[in-house]
């Protein structure tokens, strides 16, 4: 078992013709991914290195079998792509776009929640399920199959884990990158609850940040209705308030967001928290290594 | 929850135009300016005017003699009000009424190039314009504000019958006074929706119909013009039972420029040289106060990095995401504007290497310490995709002045050891 995407994924890409969807997207195809379309508007009937290109999301459904789809368009036209998405019969929407204006992003979460799909991201590195599929940007080489389940809002960040986990020699049921914008499709917490249900997944690592209360809601959530173990990190002790740290949702506004009182809320729900990236997988190997 | 004497959030350069600079770990619509843009209260205000929401009409001035004149022509008393992305202004002596021609002189001078220090400590901020305007005959002050609330993903409107004040304090002093509802995202706020907020917050009877209509307007703004927050602080009704705003805090989503001309020319200056000059690079560049300068890939490793240098004992200098550079290009400029802030003793480049490879960077390292002197310890970490390639490239170019770590650990106790050492 793992989350989200599997060996049952059949992906379509939105943006396939492009630059980097074609890139990210063979790349996932050579790792295994059942890549069966690409779709571009005005380009159906293409195909870019054998994959089929449609001009819709849903002719890629109903031809070619499309569960899942991947958004890779630019920004300005990217939340028009997922609400295609969510309207086309997919069962799961991955987001890969950074700057998508964040009030087309709350129509588009309702959107969603109304139509029962599940959106990952936007500006996400996507889902990786090592050995099954991968679907988005994350590098699979540091990343083997194995009992721990990572839900994070960075890239490179998880990456750095993933390896430190790797050369510990354990691995990951999945990784989920849920996105780094004010507004994502999925917050830890509906991350946590596929990992809660997953009996592949002994472990969960949660990679939070600054800004926003989604570790604090998670904290609840754990204390509440989570069984297995979590390992948590937060970055970014040194931001100062009403900066951007890079990420869009990476900002302390007045006294809230902080990552001290993201790490006191998990803490104080029984969670320990790595004090950096290495420390965390260490901690995760030796909590594993207890069960 | 916003407040006037909370910190504004600055205006700052972040993600990237320049695509020459972007690599394959970076995703599409990347580049994308300014994050988050504070508009100054007049900007506010003019937006204000265009969503049909009354404000006090007035005039910007930079300079004095313009602030005089603008002050004759608006007539008397007026208000003189120091124009910074900071509240806080009034008790910074930022704010003055002026009976007459006189001392609309002597406000407008004391106030134009005045240093504004924010009641956190935030600044200073420096006066460069004034917004001149009508003097208001307040009979009440209330509060108004529309913000997104990430948690609930909706917009939330909130409304209190005593404005004019620090709002958090008014909420922690009494909760009930703030009245918090959020808007229904399926469905059209309009003034009949309104309505019940501001009877709930228990405004005047004879305000009610004003200010559900100012709070339906608000909403608007938010929703047409991409705004994140906006609090009008106070909301006065006027001796002559007008709904009037008479200031204005609003922020702008910095991704959403494209679609408003008029708001990405503001956008294009920011207060900070150093922050201006890497927006003009297009780097992600925070400006922070200590003498570790760090590059590092990927917001949340930077971040990270800067936690951890802080833990060594270190003080960052910046947050620079190098957004997977490897290109010698990207590296250079990242190194420039690291090394145009005088405080910086020794740079930290943590690089993880995902699809972009650690060879790759060592080589763009390499001719970038080649095209730029750094004159201070260059301390560099590889870890990743072809990591040990890397290392091997530095090793044999042996250049002066630069160090290999093995571990993000090693790499912030080298470098603030060296910062130190070069203090």
């Amino acid at each position: 078992m793992s989350i989200i995407v599997a060996a049952e994924t059949k992906l379509a890409v939105s943006g396939l013709t492009g630059r980097e969807g074609s890139f990210h997207g063979l790349r996932n195809k050579a790792y295994g991914t059942d890549l069966v379309a690409g779709v571009t508007p005005g380009k159906g009937g293409q195909d870019v290195e054998g994959v089929p290109v449609f001009d819709t999301i849903a002719a890629a459904v109903t031809e070619a079998g499309a569960n899942t789809s991947m958004i890779f368009v630019p920004a300005r036209f990217a939340a028009a792509a997922i609400d295609e998405a969510i309207e086309s019969g997919v069962e799961t929407v991955i987001a890969i776009t950074e700057g998508i204006p964040v009030l087309d992003m709350l129509k588009t979460y309702w959107k969603a929640q109304q139509a029962g799909v599940r959106l990952i991201g936007p500006n996400c590195p996507g889902v990786l399920s090592p050995g099954k599929a991968n679907v988005g940007i994350i590098p699979a080489q540091f990343f083997d199959p194995g009992p721990i389940g990572v839900v994070s809002k960075s890239g490179t960040l998880t990456y750095q884990i993933g390896s430190e986990l790797k050369q510990a020699g354990t691995g990951n049921s999945s990784i989920v990158g849920i996105g780094g914008d004010p507004i994502v499709g999925s917050d830890f917490i509906d991350i946590l609850k596929l990992y809660e249900a997953d009996p592949e997944t002994e472990l969960i690592v949660m990679v939070g940040e600054i800004g926003g209360d989604a570790e604090e809601r998670a904290a609840e959530f754990i204390a509440a209705e989570v069984t297995k173990p979590v390992v948590a990190y937060i970055a970014g002790f040194t931001a100062p308030p009403g900066k951007q740290m890079g990420h869009a949702g990476a900002i302390i506004s007045g006294s809230s967001g902080t990552a001290e009182a993201k790490k006191e809320a998990l803490e104080a729900k029984g969670v320990r928290v790595g004090e950096s990236p290495t420390e965390t997988a260490a901690i995760a190997v030796e909590v594993l290594r207890g069960l | 929850m916003p407040s006037r004497g909370g910190s504004r959030d600055s205006p700052i350069g972040g993600g990237s135009r320049n695509v020459a600079a972007r690599f394959s770990d970076s995703v599409p619509g990347r580049p994308t300016g300014t994050l988050y843009m504070d508009l100054l209260e007049y900007q506010g205000k003019q937006l204000f005017a265009k969503h049909g929401i009354p404000v006090p009409s007035g005039e910007v001035a930079a300079d004095v003699d313009a602030a005089v004149a603008a002050a004759e022509r608006i007539g008397y008393p007026c208000a003189i009000k120091a124009q910074v992305l900071i509240g806080g202004r009034g008790k910074a002596g930022g704010i003055k009424i002026a009976a007459d021609a006189d001392e609309a002189r002597t406000h407008a001078d004391a106030i134009l190039g005045m240093d504004i220090v924010g009641p956190h400590g935030e600044g200073p901020f420096r006066v460069d314009q004034v917004w001149v305007e009508g003097g208001s005959d307040i009979a009440e002050e209330y509060y108004a504000s529309i913000i997104l609330d990430r948690g609930e993903k909706k917009l939330l409107a909130m409304v209190s019958a005593k404005g004019g004040m620090d709002i958090e304090a008014v909420a922690a002093e009494d909760p009930k006074a703030l009245v918090k509802v959020h808007v229904d995202p399926t469905a059209e706020f309009d003034a009949a929706a309104a309505r019940p907020i501001v009877e709930a917050a228990g405004l005047a009877g004879d305000a009610l119909d004003d200010a559900a209509e100012a709070l339906a307007r608000l909403a608007e703004v938010a929703s047409e013009e991409d705004a994140t927050l906006i609090e009008v602080n106070p909301l006065i009704v006027t001796a002559g039972r007008d709904v009037v705003a008479l200031d204005s805090k609003v922020t702008i989503d910095g991704n959403s420029l494209f679609r408003h001309e008029d708001l990405a020319e503001i956008a294009d200056t920011v207060d900070d040289p150093l922050e201006q000059m890497a927006k003009d690079k297009g780097l992600t560049y925070v400006k922070l106060d200590g003498d570790v300068g760090i590059l590092a890939n990927g917001a949340g490793l930077c971040m990270s990095t800067l936690d951890v240098v802080a833990q060594a004992g270190g003080a960052p200098a910046n947050f620079l995401d190098a957004g997977g550079g490897s290109k010698a290009e990207a590296i250079v400029n990242a190194l420039e504007v690291i090394k145009a802030d005088g405080k910086v003793k020794a740079i930290l480049f943590n690089i993880f290497g995902g699809i972009t490879r650690c060879d790759e960077i060592a080589k763009g390292i390499v001719t970038a310490s080649q095209q730029i002197d750094l004159g201070m310890p260059l301390v560099v970490r590889l870890d990743g995709t072809n990591s040990v390639e890397g290392l091997k490239i530095l090793a044999a170019a042996d250049l002066p002045e630069l160090y290999e770590a093995e571990t993000m650990l090693d790499a912030a106790n080298l470098v603030v050891k060296l910062a130190e050492e070069a203090s």
